[in-house]
């Protein structure tokens, strides 16, 4: 792995006797796609602030290749921000905005002019160059904020909920055109926002936050299908969440018995002791498990709802708690049915804390 | 029944304008007025008295003192009251509270015992009576209303736009005079224009701050001790006129923003 781009180092801040940040260390490492995840007042946005340096950390450093900018002020940094509500200047022309960065950088206007075209054309807007931003709409304006971060070749481009305020439709279609463009440009990106499906699109590497720390970091499908954490697993999506013990380690094997019976898990790192199953709704069936599957015990139908693309389904199993299901919509199931619940095993998460 | 109520309705409305607008009507007529007097009957029209004033260097000196304590302390009003308010939008603890109070507080204060405080404090530091004693008297009654027309105008928004400015590499100074000035032009032109309309007709500071050199308000009133003359009819319609004038050219800044927006 070469050198990260970004490197922070036991960063804490403190906002009087709030603590919103508690000892961070994270590596961003160059082209990657960063997401920050997490509830409103989770840390995030204070994160991207100090990264941008509109905020100085009460303790910690951040070094950007290699060198220590915790204290550098923003106009000094190699980053640039999209904010939330684009703060585009709506005094100047498109082109102007794009074009700022470099006047305040001293570059000669014929080349500024070029370099903010250039810029334009990457995000597909050109011909917007002499509107003015209020002429625009919500999706051209996140371009243009793009586009004038972006002609700055900043070494980190920072994006606060870049999307959220566009309809969900507009939304989708961005974030499909910003992980294009961030794999054309190569320019490692850190994205906040509470879009949990935004964030598994776009993340390479996915951080959920919960008060102030990272509690569960990787790339999206090992986050979502086998959390690390608690929060992390009921965070994202909906999991059912089984209490389980375990009994005996032999190996990379463990066994686990759980209110709704025993079950082998081949995990590294295991301990003995209490323990948590995950499973996510679509990842379960009905029936006899096949060979392959792991059985999760059985109960009775509770609720059975046709939901569109799936079948919404509860199975409660006294002991064990509700599980919850979401079936292929052609596969019947009578409320009141007794069944067993099965998965497949690389689809149970398995948390320890 | 209609028709009554609305006539009803008409008359009162033509009695309530009229009490508001018949004397500045009048003041006007008879600026016009041929004869010595600005008393019926109307002799006139004439120009005459509009000759006099403009031939009398009395006149129009004080109008071009007028001008130049308006404009320059309005302009000194509006930058101290600019940097003031962008200031104090970053400050949302209770210093910022308390600073922002004290600014506003003037407005309150009479201008007969702001003027009064002027002629003790100008008296006690040596400042001799002059116009450069009544800008100051005006920069004093105006700061507060410009402050609290710009600070009303410094939204998160504005803040949010500075961040980005200084993201991209401003430095301060360019922060100023690239971003938040240009933004909120149309509220540095209305503060400036509605300060310079104050400025321009006002009396009390004028009067006890000058001596020889002084303000045209200042002037009428002399010219009015010694009597009726249509001579004063012909400079109050003057003063009326360039009133109006920047009274339009604020509603222009202010509403005319508000029209492009949406």
């Amino acid at each position: 792995m070469s050198a990260p781009v970004v490197s922070i180092r036991n960063l804490s801040h403190a906002f009087g006797a709030l603590t919103v940040l508690h000892e961070l260390s994270l590596d961003i490492q160059p082209g990657e796609y960063v997401v920050l995840l997490g509830p409103s007042g989770s840390g995030k946005t204070t994160l991207l602030s100090i990264l941008g340096g509109f905020l100085q950390p009460t303790n910690g450093a951040v070094l950007i290749d290699g060198r220590d900018c915790t204290h550098m002020p923003p106009a000094k940094r190699p980053t640039t921000t999209v904010f939330q509500d684009y703060a585009l200047f709506p005094h100047m022309s498109v082109g102007a905005n794009v074009a700022f960065g470099l006047r305040m950088n001293g570059v000669a206007k014929a080349e500024r002019q070029r370099l903010a075209r250039e810029t334009l054309a990457l995000v597909g807007l050109e011909q917007v160059l002499d509107k003015r931003p209020h002429q625009l709409s919500g999706g051209q304006r996140q371009r243009v904020a793009l586009a004038r971060a972006l002609v700055m070749k900043p070494r980190l481009l920072l994006l606060d909920e870049p999307l959220g305020a566009l309809d969900l439709g507009l939304r989708r279609q961005m974030q499909e055109e910003l992980k294009a463009i961030q794999k054309r440009v190569g320019t490692a990106f850190v994205h906040v926002t509470h879009d949990q499906e935004e964030a598994m699109a776009l993340a390479d590497l996915l951080l959920v936050m919960q008060d102030g720390r990272i509690v569960d970091q990787g790339n999206p499908e090992r986050v979502y299908t086998q959390p690390s954490t608690r929060f992390s697993a009921t965070f994202m999506g909906e999991n059912t969440l089984i209490d389980a013990e375990v009994t005996e380690i032999s190996g990379t094997t463990a066994i686990l018995r759980t209110a709704l019976g025993t079950l082998a898990l081949d995990r590294p790192g295991i301990r003995k002791g209490k323990a948590t199953l995950t499973v996510r709704p679509e990842n379960l069936r009905l029936g006899t498990a096949p060979s392959g599957r792991v059985s999760l015990g059985s109960g009775e139908v509770a609720e059975s709802v046709f939901q569109g693309s799936y079948r919404k389904a509860v199975v409660r199993t006294g002991s064990g708690g509700d599980i919850l299901l979401k079936l292929p919509v052609d596969m019947p199931v009578g409320i009141g049915e007794r069944v067993e619940v099965h998965a497949e095993l690389r689809h149970i998460g398995l948390l320890q804390e | 029944m209609n028709r009554f109520l609305d006539l009803i309705a008409g008359l009162y409305a033509l009695v309530a304008y009229g009490f508001i607008y018949l004397p500045i009507v009048v003041l006007v007529l008879f600026s016009f007025q041929a004869s010595r007097f600005p008393l019926p009957p109307f002799t006139g029209p004439s120009l005459r008295w509009y000759g006099e004033v403009l031939g009398d260097s009395k006149f129009t000196g004080a109008m071009v003192n007028s001008v130049v304590v308006g404009v320059v302390s309005s302009a000194v009003a509006v930058l101290l009251g600019f940097l003031a308010a962008y200031g104090c939008a970053r400050m949302r603890d209770r210093l910022g509270g308390a600073i922002r109070a004290l600014l506003i507080a003037p407005l309150s204060v009479s201008y007969l015992i702001i003027g009064m405080g002027l002629v003790v404090l100008f008296n006690w530091a040596g400042v001799p009576k002059s116009l450069l004693a009544v800008g100051i008297g005006h920069v004093v009654i105006n700061l507060p209303l410009c402050f609290a027309i710009l600070y009303s105008q410094m939204s998160d928004n504005i803040i949010r736009l500075e961040q980005a400015a200084r993201d991209l590499g401003a430095r301060e100074w360019q922060v100023l005079s690239l971003v938040v000035a240009p933004v909120l032009w149309p509220a540095l032109l209305a503060s400036f224009v509605l300060s310079l309309t104050l400025s321009w007709d006002e009396f009390l500071i004028a009067f006890l701050l000058t001596r020889f050199e002084t303000t045209l308000p200042v002037e009428i009133w002399t010219l009015l001790r010694s009597g009726l003359n249509p001579k004063a009819n012909a400079i109050g319609a003057v003063v009326f006129g360039v009133s109006i004038l920047m009274v339009v050219l604020a509603e222009l800044a202010i509403f005319g923003k508000g029209t492009k927006k949406s």
